[in-house]
C-alpha cells in the first residue's frame, strides 16, 4: 500500500500561508487512502501556481502549457485509459487561457478529473484579474475595478451538462480529500474547482471571507436534479455551497470508441504487411 | 498516345465523379494517369474543373492543351475553349445549356435526354458524359462495367443497369458524331494488361502513416489538409486508429503530444493558418522531446488567402516556427510516391529523435492523383523506440531526461512500470523537473539541439538529380514541382544539355558529402530555381545555408500550379540568350 511518504515530492515554492498547501495535503491524503500508487497516475498540469502541483508530488507528469492541460490529457486518457488522467490547473490557466478546450472536455465526457485551484486572482504574474475575480475588484491592471462578469464556473459546467461538478475549500481539508475521492472514483469527467486564498494578492476572498460565507451542502441535496443544482449553483455572496452540486451518468468519451473497447490504444499490435490489403483498395 | 481531358463546369454538377470515374478506369486499363483539380472554396455553383491526362508512358505532370473538353455549363466553354488542341473536340449538351454551337470542334451529345431516354434517370447524365469520352476514344466499357458494380451493385438491379445503359448510349452517340476522330488509347480491357494504382498526395500520406504504425491522429478540417484525416478515419476500426477532431488546431497539436507521451504513434495536419496556432505547441514538443509528425499543405496566404487554390509560401514560417531554439525535420515529397516513402521515414526519425518532423506539400500536390505500379511495403521501416512492458519494469532507475552522449534519452511508456516519466515545458533537469539554473539549462540545450542535430543531418537523403550529367542549364525546386520539372528537364534535353535537381528532404539541407549538388549547380551556366511562391524561400534557405545564389529565381503565386508549359515560357526568355 503506499504511503504519504511515497508521494514526498520536491519542496513546494508556492508562498507561505498558501491556500495550495491544503490542496496538496488533501490530495495526498486522498491517494493514500484510496491506494492508488503514484506510476498509476498521470498529472497534467498548464502554466501558473496550481500547475507546479505534479513537482510537489511523485506521479507520471506532463507539465505542458498555460491552458492547454485539458487537450494534453486527453490525448493520453485515449491513448492509455488504463491510466488515470488527472489535471491540476488554476482559474486563470482553466477558465482563461483555456476556456474553448474546458467546454469541449465537458461534452467530450474524457475521464479525466479536473482540480481547478480557484484563488481568483493571477498569482504567478502577480496580482491581475482572473475570469473568476468578482466585479469591481481593483488591481494593479484593473485600477477603476473589474468590469466583466465574474465567471461562474459550477454554473458553467452544469449548463453543458458535466459529468460531475462540485465545489472545495482548502480551509476544509477533510471535506476536500473526500471530494477528491468521489471525483477520482466517478466515471465520467469531473470538475472540482477549490476555493483558495491567495495571501499575497488577492486582499478580498481572504480565508475569514471565506469561513465567512462558506456552507456544507445539505445531504437532502440530490445532486442529480440538474435543476435545482443550477439553481444552487447561482448561490454566491453571502452564502457559497461546497459539495457535489450535480453529477450523472452519462457515458464517458473511452466507452464510446470501438476502437478500445478490447484494449487500451497503445496494446494494439501492428504488421506493416497488413498495409498490402489495403493498398488494394486504390485499384 | 497522350491525351488531356478536362472536364469543366460549376460545383456541384458531378465534375468529380466524371473524372474520378475516367482517371479510375484508366488506371485500371493499365495506362498512365495524372490528374489536378482547381475548384473555388464554395459546395455549389462557381467554376471548377478537373484535368485527367492519359498516356502509355509515365505521366508527372499536367499539359496545357486541351484534347477533349467535357463542359457541363457555358462557363466551361467560355473558360477553355482557347486551350483546346487543334484537333481538340469539345463535348457538350445543348438542350441542357440551351445554346447550340454550329463549329466543327463541338461534339452535341444530349445528356440529360439520352441519360432520361436508356438510364431512366436525369442524374445518370454523368455516366452519359463518361460513356461518350470512352466512345470518343474507341474503348469499350468492360471496365467500366466493374467499376460499376462495385459502385452500383449494393444499390440495386435497375441502378446498376440504367447507369451501364447510359453509359451505352453515350458512347453509341459520340462514335457517331466523332467518325473523323483519330484518338487511339491502344488497350483493350481484355488483354492482359497490369492495373496501376491510382493516389492523390492526402492519401499517400494517410496510408504512409497508417503503414508507420500510426496510433492516433488529432486536427481541425482545413482544406486542402482535411483528406489526410478523412482518409485515417476511414481505417479506425481497421488498423485500431483513434482519429480525434479537435476544437482548435491548439487542442489538436496538443492532443497529439498527449497520445505520444502516453506511448503511441502520433500525428496532426493542417494547413498555414492552422499551423500558426500550433506553433506554442511545436515548441512544446521541443522542449518536452515528444515525437511528432505534422502534415503541412499550403494554400495561399496571409490570413484565409485563397483557400482551395495552391502556394509553397509557407516554407519560411515551417522553418522557424514556435519559439525558442529546437531541433526539427521538414519533408516536402514531390509525388504521392515520395509522400508515403517520407511519412514512414518521418515517424522513423520524429521517434529515434523525439523531435517533431514536418511534412510539407500544398493542394496542388494533395488533391492530384498520380498512376503507380505499386508501393513496396517491403520498404516500409517500422521498429518501436519505446521502452515498455519488460523494457521499462527492467531499469534500476529511470530519468526521462538523462543525459546521453547521442543526446537522446529512452522513451518511457508511463505506468508500464514503477517507474515515474516526469516532463516539463519548463526547462527542467533530468528527472523532468522544473529548474532555473543556467548550467543544467546549458546541459540540456546541448542533449536536445547540439547533440541531436549531426546524427539528425546524417538521416537526410540527397537531393534527387535527373537529366544531363554535365548540365548547363538546372532546373532547382523542392515539393510538388517535381514533376512539372522533370518532364520541363526531357522537353529541354532535346536541344540543350539540362538537368533538374529536386529536393524533398529539405531541412536540414542534405550534406553535399552524399552528392555534391553545390558544384553542379557552380558548374552550369544557368541555374533557376523554381518555387510556387512569391519571394523564393527555398533559394534563401540555400543561401543562408551554402552562400549559394540561384542565377534566376522563377515565381509562381497566382494561387495556380506551374504547368510544363508554362514553365517552359518562362525559362525560354533566359535560355535564349545562352
Amino acid at each position: 500500500m503506499p504511503t504519504l511518504q511515497d508521494y514526498r515530492g520536491q519542496q513546494p515554492a508556492w508562498c507561505p500561508g498558501c491556500g495550495n498547501f491544503s490542496i496538496l495535503k488533501s490530495f495526498k491524503d486522498a491517494m493514500v487512502g484510496m491506494g492508488i500508487e503514484p506510476h498509476q497516475l498521470t498529472v497534467v498540469s498548464g502554466i501558473g501556481q496550481a500547475a507546479k502541483f505534479p513537482h510537489y508530488i511523485r506521479c507520471n507528469t506532463f507539465n505542458g502549457l498555460h491552458g492547454r492541460a485539458l487537450p494534453v490529457a486527453t490525448g493520453i486518457r485515449l491513448a492509455n485509459h488504463e491510466q488515470r488522467v488527472l489535471v491540476f490547473t488554476g482559474d486563470g490557466d482553466c477558465y482563461g487561457e483555456g476556456g474553448n478546450h474546458l467546454t469541449h472536455a465537458i461534452r467530450r465526457n474524457v475521464n479525466i478529473k479536473l482540480f481547478v485551484h480557484d484563488n481568483q486572482i493571477y498569482g504567478l504574474t502577480k496580482g491581475q484579474a482572473s475570469p473568476t475575480t468578482m466585479e469591481g475588484t481593483k488591481t494593479k491592471n484593473q485600477p477603476f475595478g473589474v468590469f466583466s462578469e465574474q465567471l461562474n464556473p459550477i454554473a458553467l459546467a452544469i449548463a453543458l451538462d458535466c459529468s460531475f461538478v462540485a465545489r472545495g475549500f482548502s480551509g476544509d481539508m477533510e471535506h476536500l480529500s473526500g471530494l477528491m475521492r468521489a471525483a477520482v472514483n466517478h466515471n465520467g469527467f469531473s470538475l472540482v474547482d477549490i476555493l483558495q486564498p491567495c495571501v499575497t494578492f488577492n486582499k478580498v476572498n481572504t480565508y475569514e471571507w471565506y469561513k465567512q460565507r462558506v456552507y456544507t451542502i445539505e445531504p437532502e441535496h440530490n445532486p442529480e436534479d440538474k435543476m435545482e443544482a443550477f439553481r444552487r449553483a447561482q448561490e454566491w455572496g453571502d452564502r457559497i455551497p461546497i459539495g457535489i452540486l450535480y453529477k450523472n451518468n452519462r457515458t464517458s468519451y473511452e466507452e464510446r470508441i470501438p476502437v478500445i473497447q478490447e484494449m487500451p490504444l497503445l496494446r494494439h499490435s501492428f504488421e506493416v504487411s497488413k498495409v498490402e490489403v489495403t493498398l488494394n483498395e486504390f485499384y | 498516345m497522350d491525351y488531356t481531358i478536362k472536364i469543366g463546369g460549376e460545383a456541384g454538377q458531378g465534375i468529380q465523379t466524371i473524372g474520378g470515374t475516367l482517371a479510375r478506369l484508366f488506371a485500371r486499363s493499365g495506362l498512365h494517369v495524372f490528374t489536378h483539380q482547381d475548384y473555388e472554396s464554395r459546395v455549389r455553383g462557381g467554376h471548377n474543373f478537373y484535368q485527367l491526362r492519359l498516356s502509355d508512358r509515365p505521366l508527372t505532370a499536367s499539359r496545357d492543351k486541351i484534347d477533349i473538353l467535357i463542359a457541363l455549363d457555358k462557363e466551361g466553354i467560355h473558360r477553355h475553349r482557347d486551350e483546346l488542341a487543334e484537333d481538340g473536340k469539345i463535348v457538350y449538351d445543348s438542350t441542357a445549356m440551351k445554346e447550340t454551337y454550329e463549329d466543327p470542334h463541338f461534339l452535341d451529345v444530349p445528356f440529360e435526354n439520352l441519360a432520361i431516354e436508356h438510364g431512366g434517370n436525369k442524374i445518370m447524365s454523368n455516366t452519359v458524359a463518361i460513356g461518350a469520352v470512352l466512345g470518343m476514344l474507341g474503348m469499350d466499357l468492360n471496365v467500366l462495367h466493374k467499376i460499376f458494380e462495385k459502385r452500383f451493385g449494393k444499390k440495386g438491379e435497375d441502378i446498376l443497369k440504367g447507369n451501364l445503359k447510359a453509359a451505352e448510349a453515350g458512347r453509341d452517340h459520340a462514335i457517331k458524331l466523332c467518325e473523323s476522330c483519330s484518338y487511339s488509347v491502344g488497350t483493350t480491357s481484355t488483354s492482359s494488361v497490369e492495373s496501376k494504382m491510382l493516389i492523390t498526395g492526402n492519401d499517400a500520406i494517410g496510408l504512409g502513416a497508417i503503414a508507420s504504425g500510426l496510433k492516433f491522429y488529432s486536427a481541425y478540417p482545413m482544406t486542402p489538409s482535411t483528406g489526410i484525416m478523412n482518409y485515417i478515419a476511414g481505417k479506425e476500426a481497421e488498423y485500431g486508429i483513434i482519429v480525434e477532431q479537435a476544437e482548435d488546431e491548439i487542442a489538436a497539436i496538443n492532443m497529439a503530444l498527449g497520445a505520444s507521451f502516453a506511448g503511441v504513434r502520433a500525428m496532426t495536419g493542417t494547413s498555414g493558418g492552422g499551423f500558426a496556432l500550433m506553433t506554442e505547441g511545436l515548441s512544446l514538443a521541443g522542449m518536452t522531446e515528444t515525437p511528432l509528425v505534422i502534415a503541412l499543405a499550403q494554400r495561399p496566404g496571409p490570413a484565409t488567402g485563397l483557400p482551395t487554390r495552391t502556394e509553397q509560401g509557407d516554407l519560411q514560417f515551417a522553418l522557424y516556427a514556435g519559439h525558442g531554439e529546437f531541433p526539427r525535420v521538414i519533408f516536402a515529397p514531390g509525388t504521392p510516391e515520395q509522400a508515403f516513402y517520407l511519412t514512414n521515414k518521418a515517424f522513423g526519425i520524429a521517434e529515434k529523435y523525439q523531435i517533431t518532423v514536418i511534412i510539407m506539400t500544398d493542394q496542388y500536390l494533395a488533391d492530384s492523383e498520380w498512376t503507380f505500379d505499386r508501393f513496396d511495403v517491403n520498404k516500409v521501416h517500422y521498429s518501436d523506440q519505446r521502452l515498455r512492458g519488460h523494457a521499462i519494469k527492467e531499469l534500476k532507475e529511470y530519468r526521462r531526461h538523462t543525459f546521453s552522449e547521442s543526446g537522446v534519452t529512452p522513451l518511457g511508456v508511463p505506468g508500464d512500470s514503477t517507474h515515474l516519466v516526469v516532463t516539463d515545458s519548463d526547462e527542467h533537469d533530468e528527472s523532468g523537473h522544473i529548474i532555473e539554473d543556467g548550467e543544467t539549462r546549458m546541459k540540456m540545450m546541448e542533449k536536445r539541439l547540439f547533440k541531436k542535430m549531426p546524427h539528425i543531418r546524417e538521416e537526410i537523403a540527397a537531393p534527387a538529380f535527373y537529366g544531363d550529367n554535365d548540365p548547363e542549364i538546372v532546373l532547382t525546386g523542392w515539393g510538388s514541382t517535381y514533376g512539372i520539372l522533370k518532364e520541363t528537364v526531357d522537353l529541354l534535353s532535346v536541344s540543350r544539355k539540362a538537368a533538374m535537381l529536386h529536393f524533398s528532404e529539405i531541412y536540414p539541407l542534405p550534406e553535399t558529402e552524399k552528392f555534391d549538388y553545390l558544384t553542379v549547380l557552380e558548374e552550369a551556366s544557368l541555374t533557376f530555381c523554381i518555387e510556387n511562391n512569391g519571394t523564393g524561400q527555398f533559394a534563401r534557405l540555400v543561401r543562408a545555408e551554402t552562400g549559394y545564389d540561384f542565377g534566376v529565381i522563377i515565381k509562381r503565386f497566382d494561387g495556380r500550379p506551374f504547368s510544363v508549359d508554362y514553365l517552359l515560357g518562362e525559362l525560354n526568355a533566359h535560355i535564349a540568350g545562352l
